[in-house]
């Protein structure tokens, strides 16, 4: 019966194509929205990823998520340092400063201060420059990104494009100079502020006058040191708050999950894809099935069982989720390519294909059923009705 | 002569809107094995439904109807299915053959639908083509045949699995009177046999010299059946 199934719904090509279409359509929402979220909620919490050394990272303890920033007192450093389990303790300034451009202009940057002297906690891959060149005078790096936009200079020429900052060139925080000695690849953050890193004693003079400064402690745990004890430990004596790496990107994940409209906004879409989908494929698989009904009519009449019929309609959807399924992905998968060196946020993990396939093959076994429910009913004695 | 068919007190009703229509009002036929019977009458006298109760795809509502020996409206569904697909073949004015299809996947079907290899059903359906006299259109797609092929193709695909009763309707109401008296040809030569019975719902007076027996129905009932010149001839 096989053969006779697929011929079947092969035979109306127009029909065959608009169910696929449906289907495709449908994987394409169900693959391509999701990823842009699960890129765009990964890049709340990239700047944690790219500080790799530190097992533990300490901050104030009302500290929601990573740009949430609470200043704790310098005194803290010296504090953890002390506490048993503890290989080393870094301070990392993080803040928002105003930066004033060469043609006056104001530009807030987010400004990283690493410790003075191991400089832990600078960016993972430098494009131009090393990052030992922040132990120069008013060093200071900035991301490419902000080097060729935000940050950059505007052309002699009228009517030009601005040109990059380059190594040597000079900006102006809080009435200091910094001066550019490298330029850095950092991964795409919520923020869309130029980072500029620089060390943390230089980030204290650029930032305003505070009696404190310390955002973050980056610690590393001794070698044989369990590190939740150690989280443990640094609570109790400080009265800070401590996560590891991990659990300091949930904390952020967890705080945009909760409390921002993406996940809302990105859920409406999803089960609107969803939805039309089922609409669209399963409208037309029923369509399809109900102008073929003569042909199970006389197929039953002849002695075809119901189970025979609906193995037959269940091939038939399985096939046209299938092509459906590999295309939508496929135009997912192109569009995330196609985007690749964009602002466009895209992750296509494993679990999401498992996510949309599941999802299409919901909407495949809907429309089947609707029909296989219309060709059980169905009385064989129609075929004799012209 | 052994009866292929013996129905008695056939009723049927049907009921659409609440209206009540008696389409069967107490029939009563016997068909005999090796005889093709015809059933005509006044459009809505009941002889479609009369032939849908006898093929097994529609249940009267009282009376009882024995194919070949056996009550088939107390078989069970699974044992119906099973009934109709080895002993059954049908035959329809348009012809109902599958579009996307051509002819000898067309006529294979009721041999697949019994769990016959696809080899093997598709080598009988060669076979019965050639009889019917298409030996050269095999390949093709119902609509790239004319009303008469497709007809012929039709009853190679009801006679495909040796069913001992083919029930047609109004199988020649759609050709000219050309292809409708080949058609009967065939079904009087190759389909109607000694141990098969052969009922041929028509309004086509053209061919009811093919018959042996006509039943005249009216109204729900048979008012009479008679017996054919051709078949007193024989
Ligand atoms: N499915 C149905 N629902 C309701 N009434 C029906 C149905 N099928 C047939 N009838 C009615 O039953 C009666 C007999 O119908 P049937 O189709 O058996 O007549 P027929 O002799 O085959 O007519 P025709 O020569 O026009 O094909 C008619 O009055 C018809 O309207
Ligand atoms: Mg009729």
């Amino acid at each position: 019966m096989n053969h006779i199934a697929l011929k079947m719904l092969m035979g109306d090509k127009g029909k065959y194509l608009g169910i696929i279409m449906g289907l495709t359509f449908a994987s394409l929402i169900m693959t391509q929205q999701p990823a842009i979220f699960v890129g765009l909620m990964a890049r709340t919490y990239s700047f944690i990823s790219d500080v790799a050394l530190p097992d533990i990272w300490v901050m104030d303890s009302k500290v929601q998520f990573i740009d949430d920033i609470k200043p704790m007192q310098e005194t803290e450093l010296y504090r953890v340092r002390g506490i048993s389990g503890v290989d080393w303790a870094m301070p990392m300034y993080k803040g928002l400063l105003k930066v004033r451009l060469a043609d006056g202009a104001f530009q807030t940057c987010n400004v990283i201060g690493l410790d003075d002297a191991t400089l832990i906690g600078g960016p993972a891959t430098m494009l131009t420059g090393t990052l030992a060149d922040l132990r120069q005078s008013d060093a200071v790096i900035v991301d490419i990104e902000g080097a060729k936009d935000k940050l950059s200079k505007p052309s002699p020429i009228l009517g030009q494009k601005n040109i990059p900052l380059q190594l040597g060139d000079s900006l102006e925080l809080n009435d200091h100079r910094g001066i550019i000695v490298g330029i850095a690849k950092v991964t795409r953050t919520f923020q869309s502020q130029p980072v500029i890193y620089t060390t943390y004693s230089r980030a204290k003079t650029y930032a305003p006058r505070e009696r404190r400064l310390l955002s973050f402690i980056l610690v590393k745990a001794k070698p044989n040191q369990d590190p939740y004890q150690l989280i443990a430990r640094i609570k109790a004596t400080t009265g800070l708050a401590a996560y590891t790496q991990q659990g300091f990107k949930e904390l952020t994940y967890n705080y945009f999950m909760k409390n921002t409209g993406i996940p809302i906004n990105f859920g409406i879409t999803i089960s609107l894809g969803f939805i039309i989908g089922t609409a669209i494929a399963g409208q037309t698989f029923y369509n399809f099935t109900l102008e073929n009904i003569r042909q199970f009519g006389v197929l039953k009449a002849m002695g075809a069982s119901n189970a025979q019929l609906l193995k037959m309609i269940l091939l038939q959807a399985v096939l046209v989720g299938s092509i459906g399924y590999g295309l939508g992905v496929g135009l997912a998968a192109l569009f995330g390519f196609a985007m690749r060196h964009s602002i466009m946020a895209f992750k296509l993990p494993w679990q999401l294909l498992v996510f949309s396939g599941v999802g299409v093959g919901f909407i495949c076994i809907i429309a089947a059923l609707i029909s296989i429910l219309k060709v059980i009913r169905l009385e064989p004695a129609i075929v004799f009705k012209n | 002569m052994n009866s292929a068919i013996s129905c008695q007190n056939i009723i049927k009703t049907y009921s659409t809107d609440g209206q009540l229509v008696t389409a069967l009002n107490g029939i009563n036929i016997e068909i005999g094995l090796g005889e093709l019977m015809m059933l005509v009458g006044p459009s809505g006298c009941g002889k479609t439904t009369l032939i849908s109760i006898i093929a097994g795809i529609l249940n009267q509502d009282s009376g009882q109807c024995l194919l070949f020996g056996e009550n088939f409206q107390a078989l069970t569904n699974t044992q119906q299915l099973r009934f109709r697909a080895h002993n059954i073949g049908f035959v329809f004015q348009a012809y109902n053959l599958l579009p996307a299809l051509n002819a000898i996947e067309n006529v294979s079907v009721p041999l697949i639908i019994t769990g016959t290899k696809r080899a093997v059903a598709e080598q009988k359906a060669k076979e019965i083509l050639e009889q019917m006299g298409l030996s050269d259109r095999m390949k093709a797609l119902p609509a790239q045949l004319s009303g008469g092929q497709q007809q012929r193709v039709a009853i190679a695909r009801a006679l495909v699995h040796s069913p001992r009763l083919i029930v047609c309707d109004e199988p020649t109401s759609a050709l000219d009177h050309k292809s409708g008296h080949i058609i009967m040809s065939l079904l009087k030569s190759i389909a109607l046999q000694h141990d098969r019975a052969l009922v041929i719902v028509t309004h086509d007076a053209r061919i009811f010299g093919f018959a042996d027996r006509i039943a005249e129905m009216d109204d729900g009932h048979i008012i009479k059946i008679s017996t054919t010149a051709s078949a007193e001839a024989n």
